[in-house]
This record gives structure tokens, sequence and C-alpha cells, in this order.
């Protein structure tokens, strides 16, 4: 069963690239524009989402915010889920490992880089 | 699979588009003493999308130019700097810079890349200039301050190539690497030698050292270490290998672009995958970065992994359970497309011509509609009922599509009032002024042609306003008056026109520097004209009153230019100016070009449109209310008012049917600030008529605006009202 994954971000193009790139490897991708959107799509389909993607910098809620909410929901406890962000200092990460983020991706991207990270958290 | 990225693009260059205005009108808003911090994140992160989007797509210049007014904007949100004018002038700039690259890209035209370099150095003598300089400096740090500037030029010069290191994909690592030479790794030298062929090929090896136990090199490649650790992968033991980084920086753990907090395999086993997993030495790696661990610790978020761990066992549960519910997925699957068609595009775009070329055809319906409408008047409407139903509503169908139809075509204003904002901004600081910019009714729409057509004008009447109207500060106080200038931009709707108004609170128009240089050109005036004429002058062309010709107004090719372009599209321009107290353009125009609500008159066999707009009433004449009045032509006498009657007949010397006022129609129009009465045969309808171009179509007629086509397929022509008063005015 395609496995579906929920891609965050306030960049249309960013995000259309993204969707684009993992539903033509067959993923099932789910779109939101920020942190509410996110976390809004996220508990309506908790049951099917396999992976999590998201922004650190978007309006109404960041990726951080986003990241710690999913967490404290009991369906995403162990759901990983992806940072992609345009920094990648220490601080960043140690942020987003205590907000309980899987791992990071560094913006700017390629395609086959995103594809090849999701594989290998999700296969 | 290749993914073609230029699809992205349009989208890219739209967001781009709309991230650039919202910084700029942010940016605008800002108030400098006391900036607000939602402000200050909003442009933060207008400029981080564009960085990160810029860099995805790979438009590096855009990327490079928008990094350093991140990292200064970065700065200034986080109060690690204080913002100042300069820095907003030279965001301003960034944002103009960035523009014209999106331009470029867009159009495929040049890069210019001096701007870009120019706006980056000046955005780096920012940072480094407020980085020099303590936020609160006080006058003894002269000595720092030389010491900072010698450090600002050394930087400068180093700039370059940090910019170049900074996106994190073009990283060039420097490994120092270490492994043993061992038989069981290496049985013959061809091995070694294959793995230093390998290497090679990756990158350039140096200081290499071949010992019996011990093989030590220096490697430097654009080559991730995990990839340098797949290759070592075919011949060693993870454990009898290090490679350590020299070449460290602050990106050096991250030369692979991502990482994860976890082994990915540990990862796949909480999520109970089936797929078994690779090679461990493979994903060696992916440990985190030292740094990390240390700083984690710290921050007592270390625990959590644990949890993780012990939930492994639940897990599989929790996934197995999740396939169980094929239903349950369904539905949620149903309401993700819901949700993401709801909001998801609801927008299309489609050419400019294919909607004109619509508005034109429907504009075609329109007349046959009217024709047929025509035709039917005479059927008997008990014989023919189903016929006159159709009709009716052929009509209201007709109408509902027309009104769509022009719909599409209709843009707020804010399109064209929103560029304002930097106008007087920029206008205000050349000529030292203290101007804000008041936008009222930006919501307000109008066809999309007349968007385009009003830009000129009203920037032209904004920037008067700016150079001739609003005072410079010290004189406003002497007038005791606030120091800051106000200039009103408003839209709204009255009837069927939009009026656009241009007001400001400054000197107002001076009657009698108008006159007198009016006089000095040879114009006809005199002292006891209305103030409505004596502001008029100033739309004859060549006229200028202002003493010094300045950089913002330019020389007086000034407002001949503006009456003509809103001439052109079918507008009116109005002055109402009280000394001292201001002054205000108003600029009444049709809501579209392409349709005009008109009454239709007879004078003879012709058919004339009068454009609704203007009309206030239509009256028969008694024979008493009609004077004459010797040199000025007939006058009729309405409500205690006389009018100057103007016979259409005369005017456009057709025979009519009637010559007697008291026998015709008088239709009072009002324009130009003068009220008239048009004598007319008869009054036909009222009628909404396409507007066909006779200029295009013919030449251009005094006193006729365009033409149209009639139910009954004659040609009727529009009378251009203004056009008309003034005609009848001079003879």
């Amino acid at each position: 069963m395609a496995k579906t994954i929920l891609a965050v971000d306030d960049s249309t193009s960013i995000r259309q690239m993204v969707a684009f790139t993992l539903k033509s490897a067959g993923y099932t991708v789910i779109e939101a524009a920020d942190g509410v959107e996110g976390l809004a799509k996220a508990n309506a389909n908790a049951t099917a989402i396999n992976l999590v993607l998201t922004d650190q910098n978007m309006p109404n809620m960041d990726g951080l915010t986003l990241i710690k909410s999913l967490r404290g929901l009991p369906q995403f406890v162990a759901t990983p889920i992806l940072m992609l962000t345009t920094e990648s200092s220490d601080a960043m990460k140690t942020q987003g490992k205590a907000a309980g983020a899987t791992g990071w991706l560094v913006k700017p991207f390629d395609p086959h880089k995103l594809l090849e990270v999701v594989k290998k958290v999700i296969g | 699979m290749s993914i073609d990225m230029s699809q992205f693009y349009q989208v890219f260059f739209d967001e781009v588009a709309e991230h650039l205005a919202s910084m700029e009108s942010l940016l605008l808003s800002l108030d400098l003493g006391t900036p607000d911090a939602d402000q200050l994140n909003a442009i933060f992160r207008a400029a981080h999308s564009i960085k990160g989007g810029s860099g995805t797509f790979g438009f590096t210049d855009m990327a490079e130019v928008t990094h350093i007014l991140e990292t200064l904007l970065d700065r200034v949100r986080k109060n690690e700097i204080t913002l100042t004018h300069d820095m907003v002038d030279a965001f301003l700039q960034a944002g103009d810079v960035l523009r014209g690259l999106l331009e470029a890209h867009q159009n495929g035209s040049a890069v210019d890349g001096v701007a870009s370099v120019g706006i980056c150095a000046k955005l780096e003598r920012l940072t480094e200039g407020a980085a020099a300089m303590p936020v609160k400096e006080t006058p003894s740090d002269v000595l720092a301050k030389v010491d900072a500037d010698t450090e600002k030029r050394s930087r400068r010069q180093s700039v370059p190539s940090t910019a170049k290191s900074s996106p994190p994909a073009l990283m060039q690592h420097t490994y120092q690497i270490q492994f043993a030479n061992t038989r069981s790794a290496f049985p013959s030298k061809t091995h070694l030698k294959n793995l230093l062929k390998e290497l090679n090929n990756i990158g350039k090896i140096d200081n290499q050292k071949i010992t019996a136990k011990k093989v030590s090199l220096s490697l430097v490649s654009l080559e991730s270490e995990t990839k340098l650790r797949e290759i070592f992968s075919f011949f060693l033991e993870p454990k009898q290998l290090t490679i350590t980084e020299s070449g460290s920086t602050l990106y050096s753990d991250d030369e692979s672009g991502y990482g994860f907090f976890d082994e990915p395999e540990r990862i796949r086993s909480i999520l109970a995958s089936s797929e078994s997993s690779a090679g461990a030495e493979s994903y060696g790696l992916f440990i985190e970065p030292e740094a990390i661990k240390s700083g984690v610790e710290n921050a007592n978020g270390y625990g959590f992994f644990g949890e993780v761990e012990n939930q492994a066992a639940a897990s599989p549960e929790l996934n197995a359970r999740k396939d169980d519910i094929p239903g349950r997925r369904e539905t949620d699957r149903a309401a993700a497309a819901a949700a993401a068609a709801a909001g998801g595009e609801n927008s299309i775009r489609v050419g400019v011509g294919k909607v004109d070329n619509l508005v034109n055809l429907v504009g075609e319906l329109v007349i046959t509609q009217a024709m047929l409408a025509e035709a039917a008047s005479d059927v008997d409407p008990v014989l023919h009922e189903r016929l006159i139903n159709g009709l009716a509503q052929l009509d209201r169908n007709t109408r509902d599509l027309q009104e769509s139809v022009m719909s599409v075509r209709m843009m707020p204003i804010s399109l064209v009032f929103s560029r304002f904002q930097r106008v007087v901004r920029d206008s205000a600081v050349k000529l030292n002024k203290n101007v804000q910019l008041k936008i009222v009714g930006e919501s307000t729409e109008l066809d999309k042609g007349l968007i385009e057509k009003i830009s000129d004008p009203l920037t032209h009447l904004v920037r008067n306003s700016l150079d001739h109207g609003i005072e410079p500060p010290d004189e406003r106080i002497a007038k005791g008056k606030d120091p800051q200038g106000t200039i009103t931009l408003s839209a709204a709707h009255q009837g069927g026109n939009i009026v656009i108004e241009v007001s400001d609170d400054g000197a107002g128009l001076n009657r009698e520097k108008i006159l007198a240089k009016a006089r000095e050109k040879g114009m006809p005036v005199s002292d006891n004209m209305s103030d409505w004429d004596v502001w008029k002058i100033i739309f004859s062309p060549g006229f200028s009153t202002a003493a010094v010709i300045t950089d913002v107004s330019g020389r007086g090719v000034g407002m001949d230019v503006v009456k003509k372009n809103i001439d052109a599209i079918s507008g009116r321009v109005d002055i109402s100016s009280r000394p001292g107290q201001g002054c205000t353009m108003s600029i009444r125009l049709p809501l579209t070009l392409a349709i005009l609500d008109g009454m239709s008159i007879a004078v003879g066999d012709q058919i004339y449109i009068v454009p609704l707009g203007f009309i206030s009433e239509s009256l028969q004449p008694h024979v008493g209310d009609i004077k004459e009045i010797s040199g000025q032509g007939q006058v009729v006498h309405v409500r205690g008012e006389y009018l100057q009657l103007i016979a259409l007949y005369k005017l456009f010397n057709i025979q009519p049917r009637v010559t007697d006022p008291t026998e015709g129609i008088l239709v009072l129009i009002e324009a130009e600030g003068k009220k008239v009465a048009l004598f007319v045969d008869e009054l036909v309808g009222q009628h909404q008529v396409v507007i066909k171009s006779l200029e295009t179509n013919y030449r251009k007629v005094p006193g006729v605006s365009g033409a149209t086509i009639m139910g009954d397929g004659r040609v009727a022509m529009i009378i251009d009202v203004g056009a008309l008063v003034k005609m009848a005015h001079l003879k």
C-alpha cells in the first residue's frame, strides 16, 4: 500500500515540487501550507500518515511548534518527522531534536536527495 | 527518474513576486522607532522564502542576494542591531534588484549582475557597520571604531569566499583519513590501489603515507563522509577506519545536506518496516554529530529517544491496526482529497486576449439580442406569447452573461494604489518633505484596461501633490499645520462611475500665480474668471507654475498630458482647491470601456446616444422659459437657473423635425462643471450600448466619442458631452 507523507511548506512552488517528486515515486502526499493547516490535516489523516516533512519558517505556526504539537498526539509519537530547513546550524539541530524531529534535510535540496532521504526513513 | 524543475518555475516566479510585494509594503509601513516584531518576522519570512525557493530552483543569483538580506534581517528581528533608515532603504533597493533578477529570469533576458553585486556590498556594509558599532554607541568609542574600520576592510576582502561557501551543497571538504593496512582488507597491493583510485575519482589525495600497518592521507573532495565510508566499506570494517574533517566549518557535520537524530534502520524498525535493513556500516554516519550530542544533553532532551525505543514494541501493533481498517483509510483519503480541493487551485490564469475576445463576442450578442427585441416589438404578444417570453429570457440571460464577462476583467484598484507608498516615500525623501500616504477604498474594482491606463496620470497627480502641494515641514509649522503632510488616494463607486481622488492638505492652487503665468504665456484670461475656469488653465499644454523645476515632477509637461490620458479613457478630471488647505483632483471614470449606459435621442433622421451619467433631467419648456440673449444665443429658465441652450441640429448641421424648443425636448446635461440644455427632437429610449471606436474605423469627429450599432442595425453616434459643451461655448 502506498505510503502517505504529509508535506508542510508555506512556499507553493517548493511544496508542489516536493509533492510532485514524492508522488512520482509512488507515495501519497497530503499538502499543507503552514503549521496550523499541517496539524489539522495530520489530525484528519492521523492513521494514514507514515512520514511528516515540514519546513521550519512558516506563518501562523512554525515547523518546530508543529513537531512539538504532533509529538503530543498519541498517533504521532513514533511517526518520523523530517525538518526541511535552510539553516543547518547546531542550534537548529538541538532545537529540532528537542522538539522531537527525526532528522533534517537542508534546503536547497534536489528532488533526488529528497527521495533518497525519504526512502531511508520509510522505504 | 529525472524531474523537470522548470514546470515549477512559473509558480515560483509568482510566489517571489508576491513575497517581494508584501516585503515592500511591510517595509514601507515599518515604524523605525518601534518596529513591530510581527512585521519584522513577516519581512524576514518573505526574504527567507525567496531564498529557499531560489536555491531549490537553481536561481543562485537571487539566492545570494536574499541570503545576505536575510542575514541582516535576522539580526534586526532578533534585536541584535537597530533598524535604521539606511537599512530600510537598502532593503527596498534589494527588493528592486530581486525584482529585476526575477524579471530577467522570467523573460530569459540578461541578468544585471552589477546591480546585485552592488546591493550585496551595500547590505554587507550595513551588516558589518552594525556589527562593528554597538547598539548604543558612546562618543568615546572613536578608537574602537578605527579598529573596526580596519577590520571591516579586511573582512570585506574575505567576503567572496564566505559567500561562495554558504550553499552547503557546494561545500568542499578536507578529510584526514587513516585506516588499517591489513591482509584481510587488502590481500594484494592492487586492492589498495583500487581503493586509492576510487578516492582519486571523487577528490584529490594529499600527504599519502603508506606503512606496513597503516595508511594515512588527506582528501579534498565535494563528496560527503557518508559516500567515503561507503567506498571504504567494501574493504574495511568501520572500526578500522577513522575519518576526520580538518576543514571544519559550521556546516561540516552535515555536508550531506541532511541528517537523522537516530539511525534510519532504528527508525524503520520502530515503524516495523518489513524490509531488512542494509549493512550497518553504510549508515554509520547518520549517528548524530558530536556537537549535537553534547548540546542535547545540556538541553535535557536526550531522554526522549529512549522513550521512542521503548515504544518500538508497541508500534508494530499500532501500524498493524492502521492497515486493519481499510474503510477508515478510505474516508480519510476522501477527506484529504476534499480538503485539497477546497484549499487548492481555485483560480486560473488566462491570456488577456482571450478575455477581450469574450467581451467582444458578448458585445455582439448584446447587439443581436437588441435587434431581436426590436424586431419582436411589433409582434402580437397574444399570438406569439412563447416567442415574447423567450426573448425576455434571452434579454435577462444576455445581461447576466455580459455582467459576468465584464467582471472577469475587473481588478481591484489596489494594484495601482499599492505602488504609491513607494513613490511617496522616495519622492518625499528627495524633496526633504515629511509626507504620509493614506489609501481609501483600495478594493474598488475597475476594468483591467482602465487600471493600466490610470496608473501614469495618477502617478503624475501624486507627484504633483508632493512637489507643489505639500509644503516643506518648516513652512507647514509656520502655518500652524502638522509638519507631516498627508496625501489621500481614494477610490469609490458613484453610480455607473468610479471616482478616484488624489487629495493633499498642502497649500492648494494659487489663483493669482496661475493667472499671472497664464498672462505671461499669452492666454486669454481675466481676473473675474471663476475658480473652476482658473483651475482648468493648469491643464493647458506647456503650463507649469513651479518656480523651480524639480527632479520629482520634471518639466511642465504635466497636467495637459494627464488630462489627455484621462480623456482618452472617457474620464473627466475635476479640481477643487482651497488656498492653504489643500487641493483635490477627482478623476471620474466609466466602470468599463466597452459598454455604456446611454439615452438615445433623435434629431431629424439621426439617432444619437448621450451617456446617461451626464443627464440630470429632460423636460419640455414653456414658451416663456426660453429667452434670447444677445451674443450668447438662447437660454432656458429652469427652476431659477438660466442654462445655455444648445441646439444639436445646429451643431451637427442636420435638418430637424422641430426648430422650436417648446415643441421638442430639452435634455439637461452636466459637464465640465457647467449645466447646459441640449435641444433635441425627441427621446427614443434608454439603452446599453456597445462602444465601437470611431477613430480606428473612420477618424476623430469633434463632439463625438464613438459609435454604436442600434437594435435596428443603424449606426448611432455617441456624444462626447464635454467636447459638445466646449464647442457650443466657442460658437
